[in-house]
């Protein structure tokens, strides 16, 4: 009871519970009609069967790179913003200077007309 | 937190900062007013020139120790912004005629510079790795950035996969290091290796030879040599170029700060894998270049020839191998970055010249463009008085008087086999017909600035060396 993770097991009995109980509950009371296309697998919008071997359209990579680039952008201002008041003045110019280099990064993109899809 | 010392740091931002207005730049100019772009990645290098001439002597660290600007980080930068400025001088033409995408080329160039500079100044391995990585990433692009040729593209991914192949040793290698040493930083694995011999562990050894075979990949050491001549072939000229004087300078530079200077408690254990890798690199570099057909091919195996060589400097040791090294970097810089440059005002923009028939008659044709392949082609070859003969005099002397006698002597032999290739192009260029006849030149003065610039060096640094040998002197006692 005083072990300092016990929250931590309530939490994640109640997690459980309610995991549990929104599935049964969903499975009794909810209406049912089943399509094939329902009952196939969920694969984001693909074909989820056929041949391993397709092409995909390289924007697909072009867009995922980019947003991997913007998406760590956004991790690296979480640390940033927990210990904002201990760097002070140098946290802000030293986080300045990251996002200014990102932002380059942006315009360029931008210009460059990556983020068309077309 | 706030005590940061930036100013390691202002070489390597000064040419990062010009390589990001280069590119915002190239936005917002449209084709053919982007010559701009050639004199702002001029001035920025000059700035950074300007810099380095203002920084020498000094010996500060940042971020910890991980880099370190003393004279040998500032002798290798300088080297690199040469290079860099050359590049750029022998390539405004070439990329227009070859609509390569200017602004790119120009950032990259920059970028690459930017890897290298940081990559001489690399007190932790980690940061080493980092800057190999920018400079190394740069250099893939620039190889297949002429997108219209296939052969560029093909050089790229050969060049790619191998990169990442040697990149994976010298991972690996740091790796055992730091697991056998508990750190990445470069003084404290050497305290370490002082203060505890005869018990390190196994895996040191294995760690410091991967390493070797990481730079031995990354500066095209024979038996890790099959991507040059692919790679120098197929890259533009003025990329080539680039490739085959500033990151081989790079990894060298790297190279004698870590294993030569600062793992030199190891030397017993690579001493000899290495002397083994340096003559098989100067007599297959060699052999190979006598057979090839293409000059731009025959080049690049003298490149591994030329690594051969300073790997013998890197054999000697740092006591009497250091100055050889930079010394002969520096010359080898100019007389190799010339050669490639006259190939680049003979290309025309579809078919590289490839054979030496395309030089038959080029003295006649071109007195200028003649005189300065045969300077470079002799001074390759280390006649004197010219830099590569300054070069290889250092370099043969220091294995002599470090009693690596049969490493000299090798040295020697194989010196005197490069002169029959060398010579076949002033052969051709002199004492054969046609081929040039027909052919026109590049109007680029920019490229003949370039390749007069490349000759001058050529022609200073063999005559009056003694200069550039107390830079190299200085440069490399600095290290601590």
């Amino acid at each position: 009871m005083d072990h300092p993770y016990f929250p931590l097991l309530v939490l994640f009995a109640i997690a459980g519970v309610v995991v549990v109980a929104l599935l049964t509950l969903a499975q009794s009371i909810g209406p049912k009609s089943i399509s094939p296309v329902k009952a196939d697998p969920f694969e984001s919008g693909n074909p989820p069967r056929g041949d391993a071997r397709i092409r995909f359209s390289v924007r697909f990579y072009l867009v995922a790179m980019l947003f991997l680039i913007f998406d760590l952008e956004v991790v690296f201002l979480y640390p940033w913003a927990i210990l904002f008041r201990r760097l002070g003045w140098f946290g802000v110019i030293e986080m300045g200077i990251f996002l200014a280099l990102l932002l380059i990064g942006f315009i360029y993109v931008w210009k460059k007309g990556a983020l068309e899809w077309d | 937190m706030t005590d940061v010392n930036l100013v390691p740091l202002l070489p390597a931002t000064q040419v990062l900062l010009t390589a990001l207005v280069v590119l915002l730049l190239d936005l917002f100019y449209q084709e053919g007013e982007k010559g701009l772009l050639a004199w702002v990645s001029l001035l920025g290098l000059a700035l950074c020139a300007g810099e380095t001439l203002f920084l020498w002597g000094s010996q500060e660290s940042a971020f910890g120790d991980a880099v370190m600007l003393d004279n040998f980080a500032l002798f290798f930068t300088q080297i690199f912004l040469g290079a860099a400025a050359l590049t750029i001088l022998s390539s405004v033409h070439y990329i227009r005629q070859a609509e390569i995408h200017e602004g790119e080329f120009y950032a990259l160039v920059l970028f690459a510079t930017t890897g290298m500079i940081l990559m001489a100044a690399a007190k932790d391995l980690i940061v080493f790795f980092l800057a190999l990585e920018t400079m190394s990433i740069a250099v893939y692009i620039l190889t297949g950035i002429w997108r219209a040729s296939g052969r560029s593209s093909e050089a790229a991914m050969k060049y790619f996969l191998m990169g990442a192949f040697a990149t994976g040793f010298l991972l690996y290698g740091i790796a055992l290091i730091y697991g056998a040493t508990g750190s990445t930083h470069l003084n404290e694995i050497s305290n370490y290796l002082i203060e505890s011999p005869e018990d390190w562990p196994p895996y040191l050894i294995g760690g410091a030879l991967l390493l070797l075979v990481g730079f031995a990949f990354k500066v095209g050491a024979v038996p890790f040599h099959f991507w040059v001549p692919d790679v120098y072939e197929g890259a533009p000229t003025p990329v080539t170029g680039f490739m085959s004087v500033a990151v081989k300078a790079a990894a060298f530079a790297a190279w004698a700060r870590i294993l030569m200077h600062q793992l030199a408690p190891l030397d017993s254990d690579w001493a000899f894998p290495l002397w083994v890798l340096a003559i098989i690199t100067m007599t297959l570099g060699n052999l190979l270049a006598i057979s090839q057909a293409s000059v731009k091919r025959m080049l690049a195996y003298s490149s591994i020839a030329h690594a051969g060589y300073l790997l013998v400097a890197l054999v000697v040791g740092e006591e009497w191998g250091g100055l050889p090294l930079l010394f002969y970097l520096l010359t080898y810089a100019f007389m190799a970055f010339g050669a490639f440059a006259v190939i680049t005002a003979l290309a025309e923009t579809e078919q590289s010249p490839e054979d030496y028939r395309d030089f038959s008659g080029l003295g006649f044709k071109h007195p200028f463009l003649g005189m300065a392949m045969t300077l470079f082609m002799l001074s390759l070859a280390g006649f004197p008085p010219l830099a590569g003969f300054a070069g290889k005099f250092y370099v043969f002397r220091s294995a002599v008087l470090s009693g690596h006698l049969a490493l000299a002597i090798i040295g020697v032999l194989n010196s005197l086999l490069s002169v029959i290739y060398y010579l076949r192009v002033i052969v051709a260029m002199y004492m054969e017909e046609g081929g040039a006849e027909g052919k026109s030149f590049r109007q680029a003065p920019y490229l003949y600035i370039a390749i007069g610039l490349a000759a001058l060096g050529t022609l200073y640094l063999g005559i009056l060396p003694a200069r550039a040998l107390e830079w190299s002197r200085v440069a490399f006692l600095s290290l601590d």
